[in-house]
């Protein structure tokens, strides 16, 4: 059943003359949660962003070292393609203002130009809306722009959108970061649920969070990854003296 | 699938080179049109050209003097009509930039600009021409100054909004009465962006013919009295132009390689006030 | 050491007993100037809106003869004849509104390029910088030399196409005036386009780009819907800018006070009417004339009070979606 989904190694990455990252080394294995831990600033943003190539987005960003999605190069496919593959959740709702949210669900292939029956598409939304926690407040406004829900609704209007896609990996960018608690509470209580169907990978800044919801953790710091390994041994006995120092608040 | 992808890549490329192709095919008038005012205009353009007044048609030689020094003279005027009005007009919309006269001005600057220049020629010949019964400079450069207006009104209120609220407290703190802080340290501190913006209204209406159709008129004999119809560049290009004499058509060339060259060199000084003289906060 | 603070001593209290006294007499001044200033301030503010009423006034009152002769049969009537002493605009409204749709039509897909090219492909170095302020030089020709320029290198193409055609070979006409005023046009609406595009959020493309959308169906079904109003709205402004323009106009129109029939033909447009012949008219002509300014007037304002409206509408929103 356990089998390794996203296999980082060797990867470093540069923004013009800087180098963000050095020489992650990583795996993450199907259906966990695994954590990017670490200050802002400390290149765990750009490690994520690396996974589904949206760096590449950014002029003068180049890598060197491999990925593999279950296997496949990464680095060796077309990046529209590998991002069908991966879902991305970014640090603000961003939601398609000027699509209803039935349209904002199914995006992906709106996007792609995939065209599905319109029952099939139908099936796919509510699964997918089901999944994100968000059926049963937005069944009846399905065909509304999804400009009145909360943030905290449109954040996991985003999760749908992502995983309407089926993807092998989601990505959560700091998925928190702009929400009030109720709805952080919210949002990290459907991660949990999601774990059973989906491999995440998960960036936050709050240690509070990665404790509460991720198997694994990786701690990063200037761009290196210090430590890593399951969520419960890293929080009670940090190998690292660094790590020990970020958990207990001496800075970052 | 596969050939699912291809076929969107390919649509994305073909797309990316539509645009790129056509972004640079509008660049193809520029080109021409630059290339032919100065093929056409440098070889008209020497000492006589700039210094003499233009000559009856069978007749050799003479220029373009008296619209040199009509287009000097239109823009001093429209300058001094237009210059402290629109600064004023500017720095009450700056200040009261909510008020609901300020909501009007604004409106009315926005129409102001988009007024079309034969109107404004009109209004102008109304105003001044008809009651004096004589084409006349004054006439010109009230035409001219109206449509200088907006340009400089927009441009100081933008440039005093963006100047830093601390600026105005620290004047303020010191006792300094509203007024004297506002001319003696905001403007003072825009002064960069106001200059621009009277330099690209100049750019503006150096060039500007349909106003001065009814207005300064032209004048083929050099004239220095300001109720008296005057030459300018933009007027001389239009009328050699229409004529049927080629000899006329490569003076117009001439004046037209001048009249960019002064257009442009407005656009040019402008861009280096708006970068030498920014204060840095 | 001592001298420097007896020195100081007396300047301190020199300044007080100064401030103090300059405060006292200057109180009443003050409050004065303070007022004038801002009296000053709103004479200037109130001056610009009498002078566009006073711009208003001034057209309707000279026009009043031609629209008690004319009313709105001024609209339709086709004739213009000043020996007649009959006129209607319909001739130079059919040939404001063909020039400046066609030009609007030609100017979109360059103009549309040109936005997405500075404002999604190239947003800086050395090739958008060279678009830039090639667009800035075009924009700052003035009208009179696109005239000159369309003269000699349009007039002779446009017939040759003619004859070509087998057409009479005018040379000016509806479709000379058009292709000059689209490339007037365009650098205006382009950079509006740019503006507006550049307004996009950067995580709605992320977003899409998130989901494997290309670049073309990024900018086809997430930058183009987004900045739609703006666009139409700067589209709006540049017919806007059509309808007025004059010189060029004036000079490749051909100059024909009769309905046209064909693209080709030579036609007047409001402006060019009033170039044309204003100089010379007198009595009900120069008032049937500035009842076209009039008109001229009234339409150019509406459009562009509804683009100037949509565009900050647009800049609005942008900035509340940034914050």
């Amino acid at each position: 059943m356990e089998s390794t989904v996203l296999k980082v190694s060797d990867f470093s990455a540069y923004f013009g003359d800087s180098q963000i990252l050095k020489n992650i080394n990583l795996e993450t294995d199907s259906n966990f949660v695994t954590t990017l831990m670490g200050p802002s600033g400390c290149g765990k943003t750009t490690l994520i962003r690396c996974v589904n190539r949206m760096h590449e987005l950014i002029p003068g960003a180049r890598v060197t070292g491999k990925m593999y999605l279950k296997n496949d190069d990464i680095y060796g496919m077309e990046p529209i393609v590998l991002r069908r593959k991966i879902g991305m959740v970014f640090q603000k709702p961003n939601p398609f203002p000027m699509m209803s949210i039935y349209d904002n669900v199914i995006a992906g292939y709106k996007l792609n130009g995939i065209r599905f029956p319109r029952d099939e598409l139908d099936n796919i939304v509510e699964r997918s809306l089901m999944g994100a926690a968000l059926w049963d407040e937005v069944k009846d406004s399905l065909h509304r722009k999804g400009t009145f829900l909360s943030g905290g609704q449109q954040q996991r209007l985003c999760i749908a959108r992502a995983l309407a896609m089926n993807p092998e990996i989601l990505l959560l960018d700091e998925p928190t970061s702009a929400l009030d608690p109720k709805s952080t509470s919210a949002i990290e209580e459907l991660i949990v649920e999601l774990k059973k169907s989906v491999t995440m990978l998960l960036v936050t800044h709050n240690i509070a969070q990665a404790a509460r919801v991720s198997d694994y953790t990786a701690f990063i710091y200037l761009g290196e990854l210090v430590e890593f390994g399951p969520t419960d041994k890293m929080f009670t006995v940090p190998k690292d003296k660094r790590t020990e120092e970020y958990l207990t608040g001496k800075f970052g | 699938m596969k050939d699912h992808t291809t076929a969107r890549m390919i649509k994305d490329k073909v797309f990316r080179a539509t645009v790129i192709l056509l972004a640079c095919f509008s660049m193809l008038p520029l080109l021409l049109i630059l290339y032919f005012i100065t093929r056409n205009g440098i070889a008209v353009i020497n000492w006589e050209f700039l210094s003499q007044l233009p000559r009856p048609i069978g007749e050799d030689g003479g220029g373009v003097f008296n619209a040199i020094v009509g287009t000097a003279i239109l823009i001093i005027l429209s300058s001094i009509l237009s210059i402290p009005f629109g600064i004023t007009t500017g720095i009450y919309l700056s200040e009261k930039s909510d008020g609901k006269i300020a909501h009007i001005v604004r409106l009315c600057v926005v129409v102001l600009q988009g007024t079309p220049s034969i109107v404004i020629g009109i209004v102008a010949y109304l105003w001044v021409v008809a009651p004096f019964h004589s084409f006349s400079a004054i006439s010109g450069g009230v035409a001219l100054s109206i449509m200088m207006l907006p340009v400089i009104i927009k441009a100081t209120e933008e440039t005093l909004k963006l100047m830093p609220y601390h600026l105005k407290e620290a004047s303020l703190a010191l006792g300094v009465p509203y007024h004297k802080t506002i001319l003696k340290v905001i403007l003072p501190t825009g002064i960069n962006g106001i200059l621009t913006g009277i330099l690209l209204s100049l750019a503006r209406i150096t060039g500007e013919t349909a106003p001065l159709l009814f207005t300064a008129f032209g004048n083929q004999f050099m004239n220095w009295n300001l109720f008296k119809p005057i030459d300018s560049l933009p007027y001389r290009i239009f009328y050699y132009a229409m004529s049927p004499y080629p000899e006329w058509h490569a003076f117009a060339w001439g004046a037209s390689f001048m009249l960019v060259a002064v257009v442009l060199g407005f656009n040019l000084i402008a861009r280096g006030v708006a970068a030498k003289w920014k204060v840095q906060f | 050491m001592t001298e420097m603070c007896s020195v100081n001593g007396i300047g301190m209290q020199d300044i007080n007993e100064k401030t103090e006294t300059a405060d006292m007499t200057a109180k009443n001044t003050m409050d004065k100037s303070e007022q004038r200033f801002g009296k000053v301030l709103l004479l200037a503010a109130v001056f610009v809106v009498v002078l566009l009423l006073a711009i208003l006034a001034t057209l309707v009152a000279a026009s009043i003869p031609a629209i008690k002769a004319f009313g709105l049969t001024f609209f339709w009537g086709t004739t213009w004849d000043a020996a007649a002493e009959k006129f209607g605009a319909l001739p130079f409204l059919a040939g404001t509104l063909i020039t400046s749709f066609l030009a609007t039509l030609i100017c979109i897909p360059f103009s549309i390029a040109i936005s997405i090219f500075l404002g999604e492909y190239f947003k800086e170095g050395v090739f958008s910088a060279f678009l830039r302020s090639s667009v800035e030089v075009l924009a700052g020709i003035p009208s009179v030399i696109y005239g000159l320029w369309g003269l000699f290198l349009l007039m002779p193409i446009m017939r040759a196409i003619e004859m070509y055609l087998g057409v009479t070979p005018h040379g000016v006409g509806l479709l000379t005036s058009a292709l000059i005023l689209a490339i007037m046009i365009i650098p205006f609406s382009a950079s509006i386009g740019r503006e507006v595009i550049t307004l996009v959020p950067g995580d709605l493309k992320e977003a899409a780009f998130s989901l494997g959308a290309t670049r073309f169906e990024v900018i086809r079904n997430v930058i183009i819907p987004y900045a739609r109003s703006g666009i139409i709205a700067g589209i709006l402004l540049s017919l806007g800018r059509a309808i007025g323009e004059t010189m060029a106009v004036t000079m490749l129109i051909g100059n024909s006070n009769f309905i046209p029939t064909g693209i080709f033909d030579p036609s007047n447009t409001m402006a060019s009417v009033i170039a044309n012949e204003f100089a010379e008219a007198t009595g009900i002509t120069a008032a049937s004339l500035i009842y076209v300014a009039l008109v001229l007037f009234l339409v150019t304002t509406v459009v562009n009070i509804v683009g100037t409206y949509v565009i900050k509408k647009v800049a609005l929103e942008a900035s509340k979606e940034v914050t």
